[in-house]
């Protein structure tokens, strides 16, 4: 069954007939990255109005995988658990050259998490979902579905922006304008902001069909397959996933010398679907042709402008870093802006966001480029090489690593972030939470769902955690005057050891670890995650 | 036996800088370079049991 879009309602913003008070935050866009921005700000207390030129959904799946990082970030805005109930969980890739598998990797061969390495789900659900969750939250985020910014200017302590709508245009202020606008950022050209890095030559087809008979085999298992010259499509490269409601996706690269209006049409789309499919029966969901573009802004912060999602960065969708990329920025941002607006932290922490997400940019832009680099040789000598380490691969388990089909998005590492006080242990100050499963004598949890959206004390060991204020605490394996839980199956002591505390930041990131519980040392290492070393 | 893959992570960075040094050369130069590529590689590995072997293994894969 095709996805209804429904159109969101529209009515007439209060600023058409008075002027309204001015913004703690205007959010440009209601895209993914927008949308759970506000939620993250709802979160915390902090109001904002989002403003879309648009009134549906996505159209068109777009993105479809969903990193664990992504959910477990999805998880604290509220809609991490119907994401997973949806979407089509998967771990395993295969890589094949012509007909036979040359490689497969697990994403996630070990137990003891909440979310799975990866999810497939129609950009469509996960803004629907999204813009209900938002919807919880009518007194701190006011959706503006049809509202388009045609323009905007900072005034050095506030922005102000020029806006369209169906009953005429009027004018907010805001203490921050976030630019969430996606790839094509109109803020971005009217700042007329260099936006650099590599476009490729090759057009590809992206296509939704939706098929009763799994294409997997026999025993349907969704997995990621990809195709280097597959019997189907001579001399190109294929990728094949599973979506919810039987629709599954197809890249087939066509190529720089193709004509995208003409590729996009049911008439060249159809055989090449019949010459993967055979016989099967299918409906064509969706199709588009695209070329696509690695590219970032040198800085995502210019004073009261910030910017979130594709309009900082934008990269080809294998390795699946664009929206994971997006939802990183938000939940890096997130606390951050809510401590500047609500005077828990200043204005130079905002700086550390510009640091820690062009750094995580950066890396996104390296990993999808090289892998489109590998599947689309743009020299005879590159095709050369490429072949022949496919060839290799069949027999020598080194070449198998060189073979890149997309290195799928990972949590983004902030060791060299000035936010994080240097130290030593199985999960270093920088990194992405690891989760555990624990229970509280009745109930399973995780450590992902204890320890959300604060500044949180954790520890495997014996030591009591002190009280500070404004740090939670949880014990594991302990009893104490704050929650405390057991650690299922042993995870939590192999994770993260039983002789150290860490000191969580409100975003998940371990900021620092402790041999001792002394408050000074923890203070210390909180104040420094707040900005106090920028 | 080859060995196990021992770049590691660096796998990506080494092959995409193997691509850069062929950048924007003839067919010819990059048949050269990787000539010249093969004999640096070969005195970096100055052990001419294992070159021996090393050339078996890569002459073995030129199956069609
Ligand atoms: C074919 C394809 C496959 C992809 N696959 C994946 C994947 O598997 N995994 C993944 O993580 N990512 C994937 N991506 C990338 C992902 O779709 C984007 O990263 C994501 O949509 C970015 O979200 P965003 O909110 O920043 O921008 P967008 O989704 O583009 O949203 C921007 C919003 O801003 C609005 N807007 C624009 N200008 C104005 C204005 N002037 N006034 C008001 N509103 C405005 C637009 O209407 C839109 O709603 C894929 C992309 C494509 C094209």
């Amino acid at each position: 069954m095709a996805y209804d879009y429904a159109p969101f309602p529209y009515t007439p913003p209060p600023g058409l007939t008075r002027p309204e008070p001015r913004h703690p935050v205007v959010i440009v866009g209601a895209g993914p990255i927008g949308l759970a921005m506000a939620i993250d700000l709802a979160q915390r207390g902090t109001a904002s109005v989002v403003l879309d030129d648009n009134n549906v959904v996505s159209v068109g799946s777009r993105a479809i995988c969903w990193a664990k990082r992504t959910l477990e970030i999805f998880d604290r805005l509220g809609v991490g658990e119907r994401m997973l109930a949806k979407g089509v969980t998967w771990k395993v890739g295969r890589n094949f050259h012509g007909e036979n598998q040359v490689y497969a990797f697990d994403l996630l061969p070990e137990p003891g998490h909440k979310y799975p390495a990866f999810i497939n789900l129609q950009q469509y659900y996960v803004e629907q979902y999204l813009a209900e969750r938002a919807a919880e939250f009518p007194d701190l985020i006011d959706l503006r579905f049809l509202n388009k910014v045609t323009n905007h200017s900072d005034h050095g302590d506030h922005a102000t922006l020029d806006i369209t709508t169906p009953d005429g245009d009027y004018t907010v202020e805001a203490d921050y304008y976030l630019a969430c606008d996606g790839a094509g950022s109109a803020t971005r050209k009217r700042m007329n902001l260099p936006f650099n890095g590599q476009t490729f030559e090759e057009h590809f087809l992206i296509v939704d069909v939706e098929m009763e008979t799994s294409p997997f085999g026999s025993d349907d298992t969704p997995e990621r397959w990809f195709w280097f010259n597959p019997p189907f499509h001579s001399g190109q490269s294929a990728l094949l996933h599973k979506q919810p409601d039987n629709i599954y996706r197809i890249d087939l690269q066509l190529g720089p010398d193709t004509d995208p209006k003409e590729e996009a049409t049911e008439a060249k789309v159809i055989p090449r679907i019949k010459a993967i499919v055979g016989d099967t029966p299918f409906r064509l969901d969706w199709m588009s042709v695209y070329k696509f573009r690695c590219a970032k802004l040198d800085r995502f912060v210019h004073n009261r402008v910030i910017f979130v999602g594709d309009s900082a960065h934008v990269v080809s969708p294998f390795g699946a870093r664009g929206g994971n990329g997006g939802i990183q920025d938000v939940d890096n941002l997130g606390w951050k802006l809510a401590a500047v607006l609500q005077g828990n932290a200043r204005e130079p922490l905002l700086e550390s966001y510009n640091i820690e997400r062009v750094h995580g940019s950066a890396e996104n832009i390296i990993n999808s480029s090289r892998a489109t680099n590998f599947m689309t040789p743009k020299s005879p000598i590159e095709a050369l090489f490429r072949d022949q380490v496919l060839k290799l691969a069949t027999e020598h388990p080194f070449a198998c690593k060189l073979i890149n089909s997309g290195r799928l998005s990972q949590p983004c590492n902030l060791s060299a972030s000035p936010l994080q006080t240097p130290g030593a242990a199985l999960v270093p100050p920088g990194t992405a939470l690891i989760d555990a499963p624990l229970h509280d004598g009745q109930d399973q949890t995780w450590l992902l769902t204890a320890t959300h959206g604060n500044f949180t004390l954790i520890t495997a060991s014996p030591m009591t955690l002190p009280d500070i204020a404004g740090i939670a605490r949880i014990g594991i394996n302990q009893s104490a005057d704050y929650p405390c839980y057991r650690a299922t199956d042993g995870h939590a002591e192999t994770r993260y050891g039983t002789d150290k505390i860490y000191l969580l930041r409100p975003d998940g990131h371990v900021c620092a670890v402790f041999d001792t519980p002394a408050p000074a040392a923890i203070i210390a290492a909180r104040d420094r995650a707040l900005g106090a070393m920028i | 036996m080859i060995l196990d893959d021992t770049l590691g992570l660096d796998a990506d960075s080494f092959y995409n800088a193997l691509m850069d040094a062929h950048a924007g050369l003839t067919d010819a130069q990059s048949h050269a370079l990787n000539a010249r590529l093969v004999l640096i590689f070969a005195n970096e590995i100055g052990d001419l049991d294992r070159l021996e072997h090393l050339l078996a293994a890569a002459r073995q894969t030129t199956t069609p």
